[in-house]
């Protein structure tokens, strides 16, 4: 079978299946199903300097092939999470990408002060989807300057913190009308790589009580509807800027799936929306992926990552190659 | 806590009552660790559909049975494209089950007289407590309510297990025309009399509801105003079941004093009435544990 390693930045993980950031909580529940330490890795719900308690329900909408979320990114704040969740996660041995998420540029670099230096912290996930209280509330990940500034603060924070920092991904939204003009920026201001694709904004009306169906009106979609809207992201990327590590997800529910966003160029994926419906989809994405490559001829996951960016001549000889 | 198992299960029966649809599965490693309260969580549309998430549904028995492989049953409400699908299943097909899930009821001391009270189908995880209520040597009586006797479910099961069941009905279709709040005092009182313990708090009785929040809410309201125990399941929307998305949540009042949302998944679907905060149920209210921090998203 297919050699699974890989590697984010730095970060060297045995096999290419994380879990997505707030589809996880952060480990417990799925480590009833299956050992979360056996996963590349988990990445955790998106963590804040204070505790949130999220929005009012109703939160979630089931929609053709997905569903619209708004959850508010309710958690416990820094301290409980480093105390609590990141302890129980290193006491498993799981591999832990933290996710952290703010309203200011300082909250990022603060956030990322208190985790660069904790050995159990294996990388941290920037989500720059997150409104910009100093900015009107503007998304951060839809203005190329703003994700520079937090991606340049986050890079600082994390270099001064620690000789080794764990790398830093910058998470992108795919609301933006040049998701490439966005990476640069992103990967100039220091991110040793990204995190494609967080959810899109939707809004599902009940037809029945005739207004918005959810408390905060707006909502992220997720799950296999977006999958071909992720797959773009990733494709358009890795052609802009091939030696950026990729984390490729949205909407992965099968090893083939999931074979898609290597072939576009990810280095590893995550599974997301997948887990609500089937708790045990990361680890039976990672066989399916396995068999898939082995079915392909690929000896290695590393050779087929960006794959589909060859022509047909060069992807030939290279299969021949490896055989 | 009981760990839950990811199980394809043949089902063994289907049978349709009234407006609901009735399921026997086997599912042995869901039996294993079943209290009442406890639900399963049901895959719906088969391979490659377009509904990506799981339905609930209340568990309404368990069966360990000696020499054969355990059977669940849950009950069925068909009001959308996935319990469209689930109830058109038949026998020997077979569903992606998870369970059992969930902070089930707990049981009073031993002889403390209880009151059942089902709205529709909420009365399924109902009969497996009185039985276990039973097995204790506790009272039990059983009011069940509906919005017509289509909708009414488990009043035969019922009468088998405690010989007399109350039953209410908006429409007057059967038993008393009106709500299941109007027939608890009384029923409250009989097994007040009829108990042979007292509880800490020197309650006779204790209350147990599921049904539609409404009802809840108001079995809740009576309970505080006797100064007696209701321990209520809700049925909120959830999209995973095992307490990762976060969608299910409601606020609840905790031991510390402080109101938190809490996921009905996982810290309910039974909870002590007297700690949801009924009102603020849809809202997000400012005293809430987080909710300061809420300002700009």
């Amino acid at each position: 079978m297919p050699e699974l390693s890989t590697s984010l930045g730095r970060l060297a993980l045995p096999n290419p299946i994380l879990t997505a950031s707030g589809c996880a909580g952060y480990g417990r529940e799925l480590h009833q199903f299956f050992d979360i330490a056996d996963l590349g890795a988990v990445v955790t719900k998106s963590i804040q300097l204070r505790p949130r308690s999220g929005r009012p329900t109703p939160r979630m909408a089931e929609t053709p092939s997905g569903m619209l979320n708004s959850i508010g990114l309710q958690g416990p704040g820094i301290d409980s999470f480093i105390e609590h969740d990141l302890a129980w996660l290193a006491s498993v041995g799981a591999r832990t990408v933290v996710s952290i998420a703010a309203g200011r540029v300082e909250d990022y670099a603060e956030l990322t002060r208190r985790l660069a230096g904790h050995q159990a912290v294996s990388m941290i996930e920037v989500n720059i989807s997150c409104p910009n209280v100093e900015s009107r509330g503007q998304v951060f990940a839809c203005d190329p300057q703003a994700s520079s500034r937090v991606m340049q603060a986050a890079r600082r924070a994390a270099d001064e913190t620690s000789t080794t920092p764990p790398p830093l991904f910058a998470k992108l939204s795919p609301d933006v009308t040049d998701i490439t003009q966005i990476a640069r920026c992103c990967a100039e201001s220091g991110a040793d790589g990204l995190s494609l694709i967080n959810t899109l904004l939707g809004l599902v009306i009940d037809t029945d009580s005739m207004a918005p169906a959810l408390g905060g009106i707006t909502g992220g979609l997720s799950g296999p509807a977006i999958r071909p809207v992720a797959v773009r992201c990733v494709w358009q990327v890795h052609q802009a800027l091939p030696a950026l590590p990729i984390l490729g997800m949205g909407g992965i529910r099968s090893g083939l799936d999931a074979l898609q966003f290597v072939l576009a160029g990810a280095s590893a994926v995550s599974v997301g929306t997948a887990v609500f419906g089937d708790p045990d989809a990361p680890m039976r994405v990672l066989a399916e992926l396995e068999a898939e490559l082995d079915a392909r001829g690929f000896t290695s996951l590393q050779d087929a990552i960006g794959f589909a960016h060859l022509d047909a001549e060069e992807r030939a000889s290279r299969l021949k190659a490896s055989a | 806590m009981t760990k839950p198992v990811h199980e394809t299960a043949e089902i063994f029966a289907v049978r349709k009552v009234g407006a609901y649809t009735e399921f026997t599965v086997v599912a042995p490693g869901l039996t294993a660790g079943f209290r009442p309260g406890h639900f399963v969580a049901v895959a719906v549309g088969g391979e490659n559909t377009a509904m990506i998430l799981r339905r609930a549904f209340a568990l309404y028995g368990a069966n360990q049975n000696e020499g054969y492989a355990g059977t669940i049953q849950f009950v069925v409400a068909s009001n959308g494209p996935g319990t469209q699908w689930l109830v058109q299943r038949q026998v020997g097909e077979r569903l992606d089950l998870v369970g059992p899930l969930g902070t089930p009821f707990t049981l009073p001391a031993p002889g403390t007289g209880a009151v059942l009270v089902g709205g529709g189908y909420g009365a399924a995880p109902l009969l497996p407590l009185a039985q276990a209520l039973l097995t204790q040597d506790s009272p039990v009586e059983i009011v069940l309510g509906a919005a017509n006797t289509d909708r009414l479910f488990g009043e035969l099961a019922a009468k088998r297990l405690v010989g007399q069941v109350t039953v209410t009905t908006d429409d007057g279709s059967a038993g008393t025309k009106g709500w299941v709040t109007d027939e608890l005092p009384a029923a409250l009182d009989r097994v007040g009399a009829a108990s042979t313990a007292a509880s800490a708090s020197g309650a006779r009785a204790r209350l147990y509801a599921c049904g539609p929040m409404g009802m809840l809410r108001a079995v809740g309201d009576l309970a505080a105003a006797r100064g007696i125990t209701a321990q209520v399941a809700v049925e909120e929307a959830m999209a995973c079941g095992i307490g990762v998305c976060m969608t299910c949540v409601l606020p609840v009042r905790g031991t510390d004093g402080a109101s938190r949302f809490v996921r009905s998944c996982v810290d309910g679907p039974v909870f002590d009435a007297s700690a949801i905060r009924w009102a603020d149920v849809g809202t997000l209210p400012p005293d809430l544990v987080g909710a300061d921090a809420m300002g700009g998203h």
